[in-house]
């Protein structure tokens, strides 16, 4: 309906491969980016900007992170949230210790000790899988806040046990800390996520996120054709548990900017979970759409009996929000397992082809 | 030198000067396995009928005993409210199966999984939105529970055991046994174990998953209302008992996934092994650590014996 690629033609293998083969894709991909890096950022109000997009992005990010382990790789994890909170404390500890580095390149750093715990906790997943990987996935989590808690030097001893994120530049501008702007730390999450989704997507479009999907779909047979298992299972623990790491010490530096142990318990691994299931299990898009989504649904939902003058309180639209994600859960799960992104698919093909079906 | 003394001397010690003590820990940690047992059992009772990993049988716990101090703060007599509660359990069985579990034959396990995951979310927000947040407690003397203790004189020291810990145990084996007896002796637990072993199979000889599924998450709904009333008698009714039967996992993984011995031993080892270790190691880490034992418990487990302790051998085909 509104494009058609009659008359591109694919003449060498390269054009072939592409992600985005088609003009338009990419004209619409550069399309968001534009309304991402520039409209958003003049026009968007700081609330907006504040608690919806910043959060929004770190989700995405975080959802990517879990999707490639649990999407690409289908080794269920409910740790997310733990591997997020890995760094989000070694970013802390690391700017306690470097204070005059760049922020943002501490940050990207700090997804390492993530990955390195990552591939320890991921290190059953050789030998087991299915539930069995979520009781270790579990173990990680759980450890892992107990140590956030028992163990001073991650929070530098200080009596209310919370990291505080302090005052740090980066290109001498100040990005992090109360008197950033939400607009400056907007466009560095943006830049982060973008970036790290880049990566994610060739990594995934290789030869390694191949044999990623090959254990995915049957690991004996994808051994036996000849992909390692060690190497696929422990780079998909190491990529997604950095790539979470990274959301956890964008959520806690640029959004949050204080973090106790409760903004890394199991329930957030499990929101990242349904945000990858909702959104699509195996596709970057669904990450995004997913995490728009739940995070999205509740400020929806309070917002309606306002408008409505139907006076509900807040405690009854948490259980609501519940329970319609409950639903949606095991309603995209029979309906379209492949979730938003799926749906997504669909319309823009049924577009595509509109107003001639055949 | 210390810290080895610490951890390899020292709690030995302890426990050979103060037998007592020793006695009580293992007591406790007895009655808290025992319970995560039962949970367990709710557990190994769906994913024998069914091959589903029932996620929400914590919830099921939780909101079998809160329909149950619910309906008594209704008003209604205590037996009446025991037996409602039973009803809405059952109720919930069949809207499950109707709902969830018809639609989605033949899954991956995994997605399965995840549905009730969604399930939980479900029924933690509409469990919320009708008995409220707040904490409940147990109404464990009007249903006739024994309360109080009993001071036993052992090994020159003290043991006290609160009777509710020792009604717990006992039905918790009363409930074991009865379920034994309906796998093995009745028509229905036979044509359970039929399920199990082959769905095609069993559809063909006549069985009706559909009837199956629902009567075998009553079942499962039985037990977490027996481990709800057991659960609330010690410490209070509320949501937070939904991540403390996430320990039931461990368990399982101990056990194995097929098996009710197992799952009873399974509940015991991580209940008073737990206890233990906090209690003679725990200080030296700077306790808390029941919070994360029994699933390090589990991931070395697993990695020596990945089918569990009772588990049937995983063979598997391309």
């Amino acid at each position: 309906m509104i494009y058609r690629e009659a008359g591109q033609f694919r003449t060498s293998y390269k054009q072939d491969s592409a992600i985005f083969p088609i003009l338009q894709d990419r004209i619409a991909i550069y399309f968001y980016l534009f309304i991402a890096f520039i409209v958003i950022p003049l026009f968007g109000s700081d609330f907006f900007i504040n608690s919806m997009m910043i959060p929004f992005l770190v989700f995405a990010l975080a959802s990517i992170g879990l999707n490639i382990l649990t999407g690409y790789t289908g080794q269920i994890s409910l740790g997310t949230g733990a591997f997020m909170g890995v760094g989000a404390y070694s970013a802390y500890k690391l700017t306690t210790y470097f204070p005059e580095a760049n922020i943002i390149l501490l940050v990207m750093l700090s997804g390492f000790f993530a990955a390195a715990i990552g591939m320890v906790f991921g290190l059953p997943s050789l030998r087991i899988k299915g539930f069995y990987l979520v009781v270790t996935t579990l173990a990680a989590q759980f450890f892992l806040e107990w140590a956030f808690i028992r163990i001073p030097w991650l929070y530098n001893y200080n009596d209310s046990g919370a990291i505080e994120v302090p005052q740090r530049e980066a290109f001498g501008i100040i990005v992090t800390g109360a008197s950033a702007t939400p607009t400056v730390r907007y466009l560095v999450v943006l830049s982060i996520v973008v970036f790290l989704t880049w990566i994610a997507s060739n990594l995934i479009h290789g030869r390694i996120g191949r044999s990623w999907m090959m254990i995915r779909d049957m690991d004996i047979a994808a051994e036996l054709i000849g992909v390692r298992p060690l190497y696929a299972k422990l780079s998909a623990f190491a990529v997604s548990s950095y790539i979470a790491g990274v959301a956890g010490a964008l959520m806690v530096f640029f959004w949050l900017g204080a973090a106790e142990v409760e903004s890394f318990d199991v329930n957030h691994s499990f929101l990242i979970l349904f945000m990858v299931i909702l959104g699509g299990l195996g596709s970057l898009v669904g990450s995004f759409l997913g995490a728009a989504f739940i995070w999205m649904l509740p400020i929806v939902i309070r917002a309606i009996p306002k408008m409505t003058g139907l006076d509900i309180n807040a405690s009854t639209v948490e259980q609501i929000n519940f329970m319609i994600i409950g639903a949606l859960i095991v309603f995209f799960l029979i309906i379209e397992p492949h979730g938003l992104a799926r749906l997504w698919a669909i319309a823009k093909q049924k577009l595509r082809v509109w107003p001639f079906p055949y | 030198m210390e810290l080895l003394y610490n951890i390899f001397a020292d709690p030995f010690v302890q426990m050979a000067t103060m037998p007592d003590f020793l006695l009580q820990v293992l007591w406790e940690g007895f009655v808290t396995g025992t319970l995560y047992a039962l949970i367990a059992l709710g557990y190994v009772l769906i994913f024998k009928a069914s091959g589903v990993f029932n996620f929400a049988q914590g919830i099921m716990v939780v909101f079998a005993a809160l329909s149950l101090v619910g309906f008594y703060q209704a008003g209604v007599p205590a037996w009446l409210a025991l037996l409602l509660a039973l009803g809405v359990m059952g109720l919930m069985a069949i809207g499950i199966e109707r709902l969830v579990l018809r639609h989605m034959v033949n899954q991956n396990e995994i997605i399965l999984f995840m549905a009730t995951i969604g399930l939980s979310y479900f029924l933690i927000g509409s469990g919320e939105l009708i008995f409220g947040g707040e904490t409940k407690s147990m109404i464990t003397e009007e249903l006739g529970l024994p309360t109080g203790s009993t001071v036993l004189d052992v090994a020159g020291g003290i043991v006290i055991l609160q009777h509710i810990d020792v009604a717990a145990a006992v039905i918790a084996g009363i409930l074991v046994a009865a379920l034994a007896f309906f796998f093995n002796k009745t028509r229905i637990g036979r044509a359970l174990r039929a399920v199990a072993d082959d769905h095609q199979a069993a559809l063909s000889v006549g069985i009706s998953l559909n009837q199956i599924w629902a009567v075998v998450w009553f079942a499962a709904g039985i037990v977490a209302l027996a481990t709800g009333i057991m659960w609330g008698a010690r410490s209070d009714v509320s949501f937070a008992l939904q991540i403390v039967a996430l320990k039931a996992l461990p368990v399982l993984i101990l056990g194995g996934f097929t098996s009710i011995p197992g799952a009873i031993i399974g509940g015991l080892i991580i209940g008073m092994g737990e206890k233990l270790f906090e209690v003679y190691w725990g200080g030296l880490m700077g306790s808390g650590v029941e919070g994360w034992f029994a699933y390090v418990i589990a991931l070395i487990f697993l990695m020596f014996r990945p089918q569990g302790l009772f588990g049937e051998k995983i063979i598997e085909r391309v």
